[in-house]
């Protein structure tokens, strides 16, 4: 392999496993953030041991976000110092303000609020867990910002061959950023929805189980357990849980396919190849497929082999309705599409020493249609079904408790990947569809001339295929160790239920009031009120 | 005067670095002494939790630091970064370990496993202080670049002695200034030890750094930057006299007078270069050259003027708010999940 492919590797792999942390961390921290509040407000102690339970999972998924976030930061300048240098004038400033405004809030404040049960007043310690949670949700406004730049870039010109910010204004609220990050923000929480949902249902199901909560003749539940530590306070603890996240997946389906319909119509403007790719549409037309069979591989896909693509299922009109809100406007397909990328922007690569062997080659402008086509499908039907789950699930919860089924339970705990599978995939499809640029030219006739760069020319000249191959084999294995370890420590976490966060539980019951028990976080002057 | 910008960006970056081995340091240092220093669990543990809730707040001035290069100075990020792309990649993997081992220690349920993770801290700790180390010094002494900045003749082109100084003197600071922390933030036959520790090493261990603030003071020969090597080398015994006398917090605000002033030496006699090429002069990587444009570097200074003083404003509450010194009384016993 050369190095622009192991490179393209390195980036995809850590960034796609990156992305299973981010997730999860801003959706988990938005819900453990307002448990807490509710806590605050009302003092039942149910709130009290949610915050403790899916703070604690959410702390041993974020460390791990942390961790794998430095090499994205370092990353650009390590493999991409081509890339880094023709777009950092840009690029770099919302990358730094991230850290700045942003990183910089969330992780101090977090460690306030892990530390500081004890040492803060409970208002402040509140307050320092919203700053963590929302410079979180902050910091992937920037980050958006920068990769949106790359799907589009506005508010630049090219000055000797590199991006030269001219209008911040333009750069920070760029119309792909806004309806990206709204997009990404309802992904993340659809992620926390199922995952307070599939583990809230093991836990009523383990009781059930476990003979603690029994039901009446007509189904409702009657919660055992009396004031133990797997009392009645307990199956409030789950069923909320549940039921929150059944609610706030549903709620962030909807909002992730309205802001996904907002996307998709920008960009059949922006990068119509992109989602001419998305459909494997060789030629213009109006149906959405639902399947299309044929020989999409790379042999078989200059625009004159392009006929072996069939659309099985389609719906008419459909796509046309996705691009812009008619029946009857013929999308661009593949066929059309090349020869006009081919007249804006050239039809071989630039004869410069920058791109080595492939200077002067012919460019294909076509990304891999297997991944767009399927990527784009696997994000809107993982994310449908995580939903649709979340709809059954409320129905079966309203009782108060979880079928007794074995294989249910096994479904809702599985349904959990399937919000983490529909972001990977929507991620992978947007980046894979930019292809074959790293920075896709913005179309527009008032956009910016030459502000465009080829994947290929963004790799680091002077760094060896033999480097490339060290870091590729040494990240990809150490983050396959580390998902292993992570993935068994939060089911033991998980397995321990509301006691593994709370070790006062069962050392002195203190706060182990009744159901509606008021408990409040006493303050001894302790050093530690938690240690590692 | 059109390189008033950039130098702004000069110095922040500066300053950015040393806040990052300031406070970094200590917590590198710890990480490191999780095995060389501390004797059985509870030490340990006293150890992490001096650190506890601040040490992920200290690495994000790492990140900023190199973030702020990317957006002030590309070229400088771009050649950089890719010419020690061996060293920096294993930052990057030590880095990731002694995260996650601070976070998994105490998750661990053997004994085994635990011993693991501690390993994982301290090594990841001292590759990370080693190779940063290694990248400080040979932005200040030079790579073979190329007209288009990248690094020409292979792999392992950046590896000389001035690599190893650099990692040297970052490791050993960082191992030194632990100890003094440690001084500082615990009580009882810990903070002792850490004391004679302290007394013992502090004359080595701020050797290395001193050596190569003054290689680099040599090549540019300011006045000023002379001065702040002779303020260094002042403030490394001064914190050696107010260690012994018992003064912990003097002592350890010597220890940060040290690393400033020999920082201000590094950096003041590098200025203007930022990155020299070891091939022709005329490749250097200068303020000048390797800039954003005004409009970016204008805008970035807004943003800083509002956003550091905040971070300094918070992160120093924080510490405010644990001021507490950790003994190994303060520490809980251990808590243990297991499965109901």
């Amino acid at each position: 392999m050369e190095a622009l492919e192991i490179a393209r590797w390195q980036f995809g792999i850590t960034t796609v496993y990156h992305f299973l942390m981010v997730p999860l961390t801003i959706g988990l921290g938005l819900l453990v953030a307002t448990m807490q509040t509710l806590w605050f407000r009302t003092g039942r102690e149910h709130y009290l041991r949610m915050t403790k339970f899916w703070g604690k999972l959410f702390l041993i998924n974020f460390i791990m976000g942390v961790a794998t976030g430095l090499v994205q930061e370092f990353q650009f300048g390590l493999a991409w110092s081509e890339y880094s240098r023709f777009v950092g004038d840009v690029f770099g400033a919302p990358l730094a303000m991230e850290a700045l405004l942003a990183f910089f809030v969330e992780s101090t404040f977090l460690g306030l609020w892990i530390f500081g049960w004890k040492q803060l007043p409970r208002l402040i310690h509140l307050c320092c867990l919203w700053a963590a949670v929302l410079a979180s949700v902050f910091s992937a406004y920037f980050i958006i910002v920068a990769n949106s730049w790359m799907q589009h870039p506005v508010g630049a010109e090219l000055v000797d061959g590199r991006a030269r910010m001219v209008d911040a204004w333009a750069v920070f609220t760029n119309n792909t950023a806004l309806v990206a990050f709204t997009h990404t923000i309802f992904g993340a929480l659809a992620v926390a929805g199922a995952f307070l949902l599939g583990i809230g249902w093991y836990h009523l199901w383990k009781r059930r189980a476990d003979g603690i909560d029994r039901t009446t003749t007509s189904g409702k539940v009657i919660a055992g357990g009396g004031k133990a530590i797997r009392g009645r306070t307990d199956h409030r603890v789950w069923l909320r849980s549940a039921q929150i996240g059944a609610v706030v997946a549903l709620i962030s389906f909807a909002g992730t396919a309205l802001t996904g319909d907002l996307q998709a119509k920008l960009m059949f403007e922006q990068q119509p190849m992109k989602m001419a790719a998305a459909e494997a549409a060789c030629h213009d037309g109006t149906g959405f497929s639902i399947l299309s069979v044929g020989d999409l591989s790379a042999d078989n896909r200059d625009s004159q082999n392009c006929d072996d693509i069939v659309a099985v299922i389609e719906i008419p009109g459909m796509l046309s309705f996705m691009a812009n809100g008619t029946f009857d406007t013929e999308i661009k397909g593949v066929n059309t599409l090349v020869p006009e990328y081919q007249e804006k922007y050239g039809t071989t690569i630039p004869d410069d020493p920058v791109y080595g062997e492939r200077a002067g080659t012919q460019v294909d402008y076509v990304p891999v249609m297997e991944v767009t086509y399927w990527g784009f499908r696997i994000m809107i039907g993982f994310g449908a079904l995580a939903a649709f789950a979340a709809f059954v699930a409320l129905w079966f919860l309203r009782k108060g408790t979880v079928p007794r089924s074995r294989w249910v339970m096994r479904l809702a705990v599985l349904g959990i990947l399937a919000p983490f599978g529909a972001n990977s995939a929507g991620w992978i499809f947007t980046e894979m569809g930019r292809q074959p640029f790293v920075v896709a030219p913005n179309p527009d006739p008032s956009g910016i001339d030459g502000v465009f760069m080829f994947t290929a020319a963004a790799v680091s000249p002077g760094v060896s295929v033999g480097e490339l191959i060290f870091s590729l084999v040494a990240l990809t294995v150490v983050y396959a160790v580390l998902l292993v370890v992570e993935v068994r420590l939060l089911v033991r976490y998980v397995r321990g239920g509301v006691a593994s966060a709370m070790p006062e539980l069962t050392e002195g019951s203190k706060n182990d009031g009744d159901d509606d028990g008021v408990s409040r976080g006493k303050d001894d002057g302790d050093v530690l009120a938690f240690a590692y | 005067m059109t390189d008033l910008l950039p130098t702004i960006w000069f110095i922040l970056i500066g300053v950015l670095w040393t806040g990052y081995l300031f406070l970094e340091g200590f917590d590198l240092g710890v990480g490191m002494l999780m095995k060389l220093f501390a004797r059985n669990d509870t030490q340990r543990r006293v150890l992490l939790n001096t650190v506890g809730p601040v040490w992920d707040g200290n690495e994000v001035w790492l990140v900023t630091a190199v973030g702020a290069t990317f957006a002030a100075f590309p070229l400088w990020y771009a050649s950089l970064l890719s010419a020690l792309y061996l060293p920096l990649v294993m930052v990057l993997l030590g880095l990731i370990f002694r995260a996650v081992g601070f976070e998994y220690r105490g998750k661990a349920r053997s004994g085994a496993s635990r011993n693991r993770w501690d390993w994982a801290i301290a090594l990841g700790s001292f590759t990370a202080a080693f190779g940063i180390g290694a990248a400080l010094a040979l932005t200040t002494t030079g790579l073979p670049l190329n007209a288009n900045g990248d690094r020409v003749g292979g792999p392992w082109a950046w590896f000389n002695g001035y690599a190893m100084l650099g990692g040297a003197a970052v490791v050993l600071f960082c191992v030194i200034h632990a100890t003094g922390f440690l001084v500082l933030k615990t009580g009882g036959p810990i903070r002792e030890r850490a004391l004679a520790l302290f007394v013992r090493l502090l004359p080595a261990a701020v050797l290395p750094l001193l050596v190569w603030a003054a290689v680099v003071q040599a090549r540019g020969d300011d006045a000023w930057t002379l001065a702040m090597l002779a303020v260094a080398a002042a403030a490394a015994v001064a914190s050696w006299l107010t260690a012994r006398r018992g003064c912990d917090g003097v002592s350890f605000a010597a220890m940060g007078l040290f690393l400033t002033a020999a920082m201000a030496c590094v950096f003041g006699s590098a200025y203007p270069v930022v990155l020299p090429s070891t091939l022709d002069e005329a490749f250097n990587l200068t303020v000048g050259n390797a800039s954003s444009s005004p409009y970016t570097l204008g805008l970035m200074s807004v943003i800083a003027a509002f956003g550091v003083p905040l971070v300094l404003a918070y992160q120093g509450w924080t510490y405010w708010v644990f001021r507490k010194r950790v003994t190994e009384k303060s520490i809980p016993p251990a808590h243990s999940v297991s499965a109901l």
